[in-house]
């Protein structure tokens, strides 16, 4: 299916990454976002709600992230594409409900544009500290989608691609951005509604009385009836069977529980081939390999190129998808290289998974960032060159003191006894 | 549209077959409870107002009162924990041509949940709100609700309650509802029609059903069993129609007053929105 043109403002912008994707969200087919004001993603919301009337959607502001996240997966049951946007305090807030839509396998997009914490943090810096919470924030075992743009024009076109994949899975997608490319200005082409692809929700067209909400096809995605289909509809956050009815303590242990439960995390999984991007730059004959995502992928650059003009055979992964991680990809490169290098802004946590896959096989290096900027390309540069020199196979994570670290921890922080 | 099925005399079927899951009967709720019979007349008045059941979504929390959404047979969501309206302001902004009813309980819908009531009231959001109000968490036991009264006992307060507690009628009356009721689960046949009314009525309605909760609230606090709950509410429920809403707070074992308090019209939020909407594309067209 193609996008309707007047969902799509076609033209070439000079825009921050928040109206850009206030932009993608409507030509995607967003009908319904109910939000929260927060710094930095504001902007985001302030489009939506500037282009949406025109459009027949609806912007609504909620009295605070509980109602947003709630009423964005009521939406999602009305039949409509839906979305909210936020930053990390309001992300917490929602953690509980985006489990319950996890449960519920209501497609919904979040953008979390992403800034300094823990709590109040840095409002207006940058920050990637979120990405550990955006898999596995809410309680159980649930599986999400997450993607991390690093430019005002993929805040745009992946923002579409969230909504297809949200639609297409029944689950909740991240759009995990970051301050700096939410603030970022720089040239968007929205391209004309008949070249953006996008994906339907897949309804259910059988006897209304046949319904089962929860028994899914061969993909393992169940088919969707709307509210007001005459289904009768019964959906709940308590563990349930096929019928969409809680099961009883004593039938937990059956084949429904694993069968509801499991199903969650295999969804995604088993087609986490078919959900993953990734950019892969000069990999085939690299001894080192920068993984890295959103901003600091595009800080990465400057890095590798430092470090490629010492003599350094360095090549780039950029995590487009983050969540589901590419497990595959990474034990695979593992084999061939010397080591991995990760810059994030956050003291490790994407870094933990690449660890996870290399099975020791190659060295991994984290170079951490505490937030409200982004690395020196020095420091990768830096890191890059140790990673190269480093012969040993080293078993943890290797933490990179960067200059900044250096200068403010020389002498470090020590336990007394 | 299906409506109820009337009894024939060598048939063995439930009078309200149509509109509940008897495949999930029996029901979890006490003896004595009062929320199967604010079911009842919910499940009556759906027949009587002559709605599309098709059209019609049950919304539901979490506690006691949350289960209502498992045992209707509409479109029915067991939402988390206070979030019931926040989930039905999004079906019923999403797809403005269903009737949402937000059928939940006094911890869910005041406490939890209090800021999404006021606010979907203030935006005359269409939803009716069937809140059944049992002065107590019963699910988790007998815990403390913002609607014990003072003095009253329960599990964490077992020296009595020292804070006052929320009148319901009134907040709702406050925050802009256009319709706000009060029954106890003994008035069947006045909660049945007042429920008919507010169905038929577009914008955000509020009714407070009293029921006795047998098994902790009158446990605890030495009331007697349901049956002596329902001979209190028919000694000393008062009818006041009209009556100021600031008038109707409920004290340890006061009179009750009941009654349709408010019914007034107020611009809805999607007659708003619409209104708006065709405001810019005019102005488009200029």
């Amino acid at each position: 299916m193609k996008a309707e043109p007047k969902n799509v403002n076609t033209g070439i912008y000079y825009i921050d990454g928040d109206v850009a994707a206030g932009q993608g969200a409507l030509a995607a087919g967003c009908r319904f976002i109910g939000g929260y004001p927060i710094t930095p993603s504001t902007k985001a919301a302030e489009t939506f709600a500037e282009i949406a009337p025109k459009a027949g959607a609806v912007f609504i502001q909620m009295e605070d992230e509980l109602a947003s996240i709630a009423t964005i997966i009521g939406a999602s049951y009305a039949g409509v594409k839906t979305m909210t946007i936020t930053s990390g305090p309001g992300y917490s807030l929602m953690m509980e409900t985006i489990g319950f839509g996890a449960m519920l396998e209501a497609p919904f997009v979040i953008l979390n544009v992403q800034r300094g914490g823990p709590s109040t943090g840095s409002p207006t810096k940058t920050g990637q500290a979120d990405m550990m919470q955006a898999r596995w924030g809410s309680h159980g075992d649930y599986e999400i989608i997450a993607i991390a743009p690093e430019s005002p024009q993929e805040m745009f076109d992946y923002a579409i691609k969230a909504f297809n994949l949200a639609e297409k899975y029944r689950c909740p997608v991240m759009i995990m951005a970051d301050e700096c490319v939410g603030h970022m200005t720089e040239k968007v082409v929205i391209p004309k509604a008949d070249t953006i692809e996008l994906a339907t929700r897949k309804f259910y067209k059988g006897p209304k009385d046949k319904y089962l909400p929860f028994k899914p096809d061969k993909d393992l995605i169940p088919p969707m009836a709307k509210a007001g289909d005459g289904c009768n509809l019964y959906i709940t956050g308590d563990t349930h069977n096929e019928k969409g009815y809680p099961i009883s303590s004593q039938n937990l242990k059956t084949k429904t529980h694993k069968s509801t439960t499991r199903r969650l995390i295999d969804k995604i999984k088993l087609n986490a081939d078919k959900i993953i991007e990734l950019k892969e730059e000069g990999i085939e004959d690299a001894d080192i390999i920068v993984v890295s995502y959103g901003i600091s992928s595009r800080v990465a650059v400057k890095g590798i190129e430092l470090a490629r003009e010492k003599g350094i055979k360095v090549g780039s992964l950029r995590l487009i998808t983050v969540w589901p991680f590419p497990d595959k990809k990474i034990a695979e490169l593992a084999k061939n290289i010397k080591a991995f290098v990760i810059p994030e802004i956050n003291y490790g946590q994407v870094v933990f998974d690449v660890e996870r896959c290399a099975h020791g096989e190659a060295n991994v290096v984290l170079i951490p960032h505490g937030g409200a900027g982004v690395h020196h390309p020095e420091d990768i540069s830096d890191a890059i060159e140790y990673a190269d020199r480093e012969n040993k196979k080293i078993e943890k994570i290797i933490e990179w003191k960067t200059k900044l670290e250096k200068l403010i921890f020389e002498k470090g922080f020590k336990l007394k006894e | 549209m299906s409506t109820l099925k009337t009894i024939k005399s060598n048939e063995v079927a439930h009078p309200m077959e149509n509109l509940l899951r008897m495949d999930r009967i029996p029901h979890i709720w006490c003896p004595g409870c009062g929320i199967g019979t604010a079911v009842t007349a919910f499940a009556s008045a759906l027949d009587k107002s002559k709605v599309d059941l098709d059209k019609v979504c049950v919304v539901s929390g979490i506690g006691c009162t949350g289960r209502v959404a498992g045992y209707v047979k509409l479109d029915s969501f067991h939402t988390t924990h206070g979030r019931a309206i926040a989930f039905a302001t999004g079906i019923t902004l999403g797809n403005p041509d269903l009737k949402v009813v937000v059928f939940s309980g006094d911890g869910d819908l005041i406490s939890i949940g209090g800021n999404h009531f006021i606010h979907a009231a203030r935006r005359n959001v269409n939803m009716l709100v069937i809140c059944v109000n049992n002065f107590i968490y019963a699910m988790t036991g007998g815990q403390v609700a913002p609607t014990t009264p003072l003095a009253t006992y329960a599990t964490t307060s077992p020296f009595g309650c020292v804070e006052p507690p929320f009148n319901i009628p009134y907040i709702a009356d406050s925050s802009g509802a256009v319709y706000v009721a009060r029954w106890t689960a003994l008035h069947v046949r006045r909660l049945t029609n007042s429920i008919t009314e507010a169905l038929n009525k577009p914008g955000f309605s509020v009714i407070e059903v009293i029921s006795p909760c047998a098994m902790y609230y009158s446990r605890i606090n030495k009331l007697g069993d349901g049956l002596d709950m329902m001979k209190f509410y028919h000694d000393n429920s008062k009818i006041k129609h009209g009556e100021d809403t600031k008038n109707l707070d409920i004290g340890f074992q006061t009179p009750i007053t009941v009654g349709k308090f408010v019914d007034r019209e107020r611009p809805t939020y999607t007659e708003s929105y619409k209104k708006w909407l065709s405001d810019i594309k005019k102005e488009k067209t200029k």
